[in-house]
């Protein structure tokens, strides 16, 4: 339990997708122009790792490493993700049309987001570390964990660098610097922030 | 070159500059910023993804007229996983040392956002020829951009190139001399600043780029 609360509190700061990892970046820069749209993208990111990172676990442990077939785990993480993220949108269509109102747009941009299927990846990895290592993924709480930690800092991520833009529309930035290339360095401040959590252990 | 018509050269070099996927059509940032800590990883990342993407664009295009509109993507998704398990393998199998260090960033071409980007805006629309070389113009531009960064990180954060010293042993503090690496130059943060540079750079050069 300990190990599991400590993963999740790393992977929010220390660990986070966004300034540690860059994952995700894509859709990071593109949406995040401002508050409201992006914690939606946010949350959906969040939902989706929460449902893909447990499953692709467990067929990891429990199908691939039993039959040797690690080098087909590209392809079946990445079917799992586009297909899960196809069955999420029909069933919260169906069930929750308010739900799927706000959160519907984003979720086809999910599938080919790096977050989740980075996620996925560095769970892979992960798997293979020594159980007392802070940042070992040894059972199925600890994925939970890991898939809650990594989706909620990526949208703490989105929603303080949407609403930094927000603020940053009355700015006078110099004209070739405007947009992208400002966003850019105010992403690089904002890692260098996180930077100091680095050493964060629970 | 009378095989290389106008809109051919468009295709093949449009990228390198004017269209470049990373710093005009903000594609695929998330491998370019992470892997360009040194110059060899990067090196190798660009080649890797320009034959995929060429690749990609090549098969996509082949079967463009075959493939249903409702399940496209997950169509190219698989084209592409199957090329990044091959390319993946290859590189453990031949260059373990650069494998390792790339680590998930050669599974996340699978999601590089410029794959997908210029299968459904090019390959699916154009012929096979046309769509190589679309592929190809895309991947340089591309690597470009991370061998530019990848040389400023790892001059000024380690003072080599490729793995050489370039600074010479005798400059340091350490021996006497009046020079500090920039550590600040091995934090991922360097590189948001650095690629926010280049931006900054190419539209002030490039007036059109809106």
């Amino acid at each position: 339990m300990e190990h599991a609360i400590s993963l999740f509190v790393r992977s929010i700061f220390a660990d986070n997708m966004i300034f540690a990892y860059f994952l995700g970046m894509c859709s990071y820069l593109a949406v995040s122009k401002n508050v409201k749209t992006s914690a939606g993208l946010g949350v959906a990111v969040t939902f989706v790792l929460l449902i893909t990172l447990p499953v692709n676990y467990l067929l990891q442990v429990h199908v691939l490493n039993p039959l040797g077939l690690g080098y087909l785990s590209f392809i079946l993480f990445i079917a799992v993700i586009a297909a899960i993220v196809q069955l999420v949108e029909m069933i919260v269509e169906k069930f929750s049309p308010s739900l799927y109102a706000s959160l519907g747009i984003f979720l086809p941009l999910i599938a080919v987001n790096c977050a989740i299927m980075g996620g996925a990846l560095f769970m892979q990895q992960r798997i293979l570390l020594e159980p007392e290592n802070v940042k070992a993924i040894a059972n199925l709480g600890d994925a939970f964990a890991y898939a809650a930690g990594s989706g909620i800092g990526w949208l703490m991520a989105i929603v303080c660098l949407a609403g930094i833009r927000e603020k940053m529309e009355y700015n006078d930035v110099p004209k070739p610097l405007q947009g992208l290339g400002i966003t850019f360095i105010v992403v690089g401040l904002m890692a260098m922030a996180f930077m100091c959590f680095s050493g964060l252990n629970i | 070159m009378a095989f290389l018509s106008q809109k051919t050269k468009e295709v093949l070099f449009g990228p390198l500059n004017i269209n470049n996927p990373v710093v005009v059509q903000v594609l695929g940032i998330c491998s370019a910023l992470a892997v360009t800590v040194q110059l060899k990883p990067a090196l190798v990342m660009g080649i890797a993804v320009t034959i995929i993407v060429a690749m990609a664009n090549v098969i996509i295009s082949l079967i463009r007229n075959t493939i249903p509109m409702r399940i496209r993507i997950i169509v190219q998704l698989v084209v592409v996983a199957a090329l990044v398990t091959l390319v993946s393998e290859v590189l453990k199998a031949f260059a373990y040392d650069v494998a390792m260090q790339l680590s998930v960033y050669i599974g996340l071409i699978i999601t590089n956002c410029i794959l997908m980007g210029r299968l459904e805006a090019f390959a699916m629309t154009n012929k096979v020829w046309d769509s190589f070389l679309d592929g190809l113009g895309n991947g340089f531009g591309y690597a470009i951009i991370l061998v530019m960064v990848a040389f400023v990180r790892e001059l000024f954060g380690a003072g080599t190139l490729l793995g050489f010293r370039v600074i010479p042993e005798s400059w340091y503090v350490a021996n006497g001399g009046f020079y500090e690496n920039c550590g600040m130059m091995m934090m991922p943060a360097m590189a948001l600043i650095i690629v926010g540079g280049i931006i900054w750079a190419h539209r002030g050069l490039n007036k059109e780029v809106k």
